[in-house]
This record gives C-alpha cells, structure tokens and sequence, in this order.
C-alpha cells in the first residue's frame, strides 16, 4: 500500500507546475477606480484597527487567535487550486474563517494585511488595485459570510453547516465584486450590466466548485476549533456557553 | 479498514493526477487573473504592469512562494498551539463557565490586563 502512495505522491509533485491566481494585477484598474476603491476601504480598515485594538485588551486568547487566522487567509489566499473542470487554477480566500471567529471587522484588517503583503512580494494582486481587492475579498466577503453564519445559526442550523455555507457565499460574492470592480474600470462604452455578466460567467466554472470547497474549509476549521477550544468559541461569541457539550 | 482508506485515497490522488491529461487541450492551468481579469482587461485596452518589486522572474517566484508558505505554515502552527495548549480549567472552580487559565489564575496578560 506505501509504495503505491508514494508513487502516486511523487506524480502529484512531478506535475506541479507554477500557477497565478485572483486578485485584480497591477496596472488594470484606471487611477480614479483604483483611488476610489482606497477611499471606499479605509474607513472599514480604521475600524478595524480599532476593534483589533480594544478586542486584544479584553481577552489575551485573542492575539495568537488573530495571528493563526491571518497566517490562514494569507497562505490560502495566495494558494492556486487547480480546477480541473475548467483546466485552470484559483484559490480560496479564507476571509468567511476569519469574519466569523473575529469579526467582520477585524476581519479586513486580516484581509488587508495578506493582501499587501502579497502585492508588495508575490506579484500577486498589486499596490494600485490594493483598495480594489481589499473591497472584493476583505470587506465583500468578510460581510457577506459573517452575515449568512449569523443567519443560519439565528435559524438553528448547526455549525457546521453553517460555516459551510458562510464560506461558499464569502467565496462567490468576492468573486462577483471582483468582477463589478473590473467592469467598471474598464468597460469604456461598453454597457456595464453587459461587460459583468461576461466576466461572471467566466468566473463560474472556475469559482463554482472552489467555492464550495471554502465553504469545506470553514465548516472543517470550525468544527475543529469547537472540539478542541470550545471555550474560545464561547468568548468570541460565536457559540453560547449552552452548547458546550459536556 | 484502514487498507482500504488508503486505496481510496490512493485512487483519488491517482484521478486528481490524470484530470491534467482531460484538460490538455486547455490552456495549461492558467490563473484565473490571466483567462478572465487579463483577458477581459486587455480586450478594453488595459494591460497588467510590473509589480514594484517584480519577482515574477525566472524562479524567484517560486522561491518566495515557498518562503511565503513556510513563514506562513510557521506562524500558523505557532499560533495554533498557543491557542491549543491552554487547558480549560475544570468547571467545578469557575461556578459553570469555561476560562482561560491564565486569566483564572490572575496572570497578567502580555498586555498588562489581568
């Protein structure tokens, strides 16, 4: 049995090769877009700073928590996933984990932080569409998926579906902000509801099923997190001290 | 049992390997930056640049790919057995409600709280 996954072991790296994934690249955004997108992320940032701030006064779990789920978005988010229903590669953002333990707040503080990192180092992403991509996948999912776990938990659905389905939707609305941010930069005469809808299709058979293998991540982080550290659940307030078990 | 998870998991890696050969005739695994943000881009007239600090050259990509995943794997790691090793201490000394120990046992924080 051993040598029979070594072999197939050593093939998957024999056929790795390098691959780029989202985010939108230096130089595609026009200058008014891509300071437009700065001013639209700064306030969220501010607040986020300032959450971050007063969170690690109050409880001292929270800086490694903070430190483990930045390493998280970051390495995800610059991870390409090959799709082989399209024959192409993305990734994952991460940012529907982070909304739900920290906050959405907090949330694109984390997003931020992978996201410059990656423009200034990994060519991944870039420094003039930073504002744009912190909007897509810091603000847009983090909020979209903070919103749909706390309304699938408010409708008594167990955590684990819930965080499934936070991170499927976290997933899909980054990609569909992705594509309103690039159709309204560049689609000069073209109709904007027109030039979306093509890059949104686009999107699909590449984000279709990696959406939901964010939403498989979420839900295996979560209930990793709940068997092991129920407690920082409860102090995060993602769970009720009730639900514990015993 | 355990055999036969292995083969199982075997067998999918053994798949996942093959599904290159399916999509072949594809563009070979391209980033979705390329077939969609680029291509769309470049159709209205706007080309990707160089990043600031290009290291999208030869294999310095590659190298920083792979520091960025280790210090990221590192920190991630490190963190997580912050968070794992703190033992919740036993419901009977904290009237119900599951504690940080070091905050039950009045260890200041790092911060200077209690």
């Amino acid at each position: 049995m051993k040598p029979f996954l070594l072999l197939t072991f050593l093939i998957s790296l024999l056929c790795a090769s390098p691959a780029h994934a989202m985010h939108i690249s230096e130089g595609i955004l026009p200058f008014n877009w891509a300071l437009f997108w700065y001013l639209v992320s700064v306030p969220f940032l501010a607040l986020g700073i300032r959450r971050l701030q007063s969170a690690a006064r109050e409880d001292i779990s929270f800086k490694p928590l903070v430190g483990l789920i930045t390493a998280v978005v970051f390495v995800i988010s610059c991870m390409p996933i090959p799709v082989p229903t399209a024959g192409t590669c993305s990734h994952p953002c991460g940012t529907a984990i982070s909304a739900i333990l920290l906050g959405p707040c907090i949330s694109v503080v984390v997003a931020a932080v992978a996201l410059l990192i990656q423009a200034l180092f990994l060519s991944h992403g870039g420094l003039t569409t930073l504002g744009a991509n912190i909007m897509s996948m810091g603000i847009m999912g983090s909020f979209a998926g903070y919103v749909v776990f706390r309304l699938l938990r408010g409708l008594r659905l167990s955590l684990g579906i819930a965080g499934f389905f936070a991170g499927i939707i976290a997933d899909w609305i980054t990609y569909a902000s992705t594509s309103a941010e690039l159709a309204a930069g560049i689609r000069g005469t073209t109709p904007f509801f027109e030039l979306l809808w093509q890059i949104l299709l686009s999107f699909i058979p590449t984000q279709l099923p990696l959406g939901i293998l964010e939403g498989a991540l979420t839900s295996g982080m979560i209930m990793l997190l709940y068997k092991k550290r129920p407690d920082l659940l409860v102090s995060m307030r993602v769970i009720k001290a009730e639900e514990i078990q015993a | 049992m355990k055999s036969r998870k292995g083969q199982a998991f075997g067998l999918i890696l053994l798949l996942i390997n093959c599904l290159p050969l399916v999509a072949a005739a594809q563009e070979k695994w391209a980033g979705v930056d390329e077939t969609v943000v680029g291509k769309y881009a470049k159709e209205h007239g706007r080309e990707k640049r160089d990043s600031f600090i290009n290291t999208d050259q030869g294999d310095l990509l590659l190298f920083v790919f792979l520091l960025a995943g280790v210090l990221g794997g590192f920190t991630a790691g490190y963190s997580w057995c912050l968070l794992i090793n703190k033992k919740p201490v036993p419901k009977d000394q904290t009237g119900g409600a599951i504690v940080d120990p070091l905050q039950a046992s009045g260890k200041k924080s790092p911060d200077g709280n209690s």
